[in-house]
């Protein structure tokens, strides 16, 4: 990990691995998007609305994934003072924070015809709520100080609190009732979706997490470049 | 010690602070945060009728009753206490037989619910209609769905 904090090291690996990235998400997200919508059956119950799953399970599934990376970034932040985690948390949260609001939307969409409600306050759905509203309180302070490097300590250290949801939303199924259905893939034994299922499924999921890794290295290539845009700036400046 | 060792352990010993702190908050709130109770707990608890409450259960099989117009009346159960439900309103796609449903409404002073809102809870089994169907030849499918039915009991007695 540490080999691979220093900021040129990061810029000549980053540029020969986002073409692979951007090619792998668009192949998976077409094959996703076919399978998902003309290659695979309808549901026994839900009917065609399952192929609304297809969206809203990835979304979910990245939603913790980039709050859970965005805490490691802010753990060695806080304790080895990386200057890439800092950037890299600033670059994840609002793509987080997207998947987050698909997967909300995409939930509701599907909650009025199948449970006859577009919103309840159950524990999942609450949950995930606090996780998107963590997501904008992420954006908001650290672009709120006057300096960066403040104002991404101090969003590190509410990535951290925050992180204290990502158990609650996961089993928040398990531990009360709620409306929301239990988790169908992670559970013990074999996942209740059928193999037809799966496919369109896991590469979506795929599909996801690679679009998640290329937009997050375009993001901190371009913060890293503002940053040195801005030494440069500042020496000019000095120098006159 | 080095600095970046110390700040590891403050940050470890915070982490578990607020990681305790907040499963003592959750435990406390406990019983706030469960959606619906069980028909059980309904009955055991013996509430006021002007209390809005969820129960959530199945819908027994050969229960449902529809009409005169949009009215329904079926019963709501967790194989161990039966509800009387009745409900004026338009139902979801999923509501039918040995489905779970959650019903939010009153207790009547006869016993039975009065329901103002009805919302047919999903399980986490997807699988094409062909499979399903064969499940069914096969016989496989009652196992699961008793499976199913006990699971959900358990749940809500272990929420008590």
């Amino acid at each position: 990990m540490h080999r691979f904090a220093s900021p040129a090291r990061f810029l000549r690996l980053a540029g020969a691995v986002q073409p692979w990235l951007a090619g792998g998400t668009l192949v998976l997200m077409a094959l996703g998007l076919y399978l998902a919508l003309f290659d695979s059956p309808p549901d026994y119950q839900q009917g065609e609305s399952v192929r609304i799953m297809y969206i809203h399970v990835p979304a979910a599934w990245m939603a913790l994934f980039v709050y859970a990376c965005i805490a490691v970034a802010s753990a060695s932040l806080l304790v080895w003072r990386h200057p890439l985690a800092g950037l890299f948390a600033k670059a994840s949260a609002p793509i987080g924070a997207g998947f987050t609001f698909l997967a909300l939307v995409t939930g509701s969409l599907w909650g009025k015809p199948m449970w006859g409600t577009w919103w309840v306050w159950d524990a999942r759905l609450t949950s995930v709520l606090i996780l998107f509203f963590l997501y904008l309180g992420l954006i908001a302070l650290t672009n709120a100080f006057e300096s960066p490097e403040r104002g991404q300590r101090a969003s590190a250290v509410l990535a951290l609190v925050g992180s204290v949801n990502l158990p609650i939303i996961k089993f928040s199924v398990d531990w009360w009732n709620t409306l929301h259905q239990p988790a169908s893939i992670t559970r013990m034994g074999t996942p209740a979706i059928d193999p037809s299922m799966l496919w369109p499924l896991f590469s979506m999921a795929i599909a996801f997490t690679l679009y998640y890794f290329w937009v997050v290295i375009v993001r901190v290539r371009g913060e890293l470049i503002e940053a040195r845009l801005r030494a440069l700036t500042r020496l000019q400046t000095e120098g006159r | 010690m080095t600095r970046k060792r110390r700040r590891l352990i403050i940050l470890l010993l915070a982490m578990l602070s607020l990681g305790t702190a907040t499963a003592l908050v959750l435990s406390a709130f406990n019983d706030n945060l469960v959606f619906f109770y069980s028909p059980s707990q309904l009955m055991k608890a013996g509430l006021p009728s002007d209390r809005l409450v969820r129960i959530g259960g199945l819908v027994v099989d050969g229960s449902v009753q529809k009409g005169p117009g949009s009215r329904v009346a079926f019963s709501v159960t967790d194989t161990n206490e039966k509800v009387p439900v009745v409900y004026d309103g338009i139902l979801p796609d999923l509501f039918r037989e040995g489905q779970g449903v959650v019903v939010q409404g009153r207790m009547q002073p006869d016993g039975s619910f009065k329901a103002v809102e009805v919302l047919a809870k999903h399980d986490e089994k997807y699988m094409p209609p062909e499979v399903a169907e064969a499940l069914k030849q096969s016989g496989e499918w009652r196992r699961q769905g008793g499976e199913a039915g006990a699971a959900a009991g358990q749940k809500e007695s272990t929420t008590q």
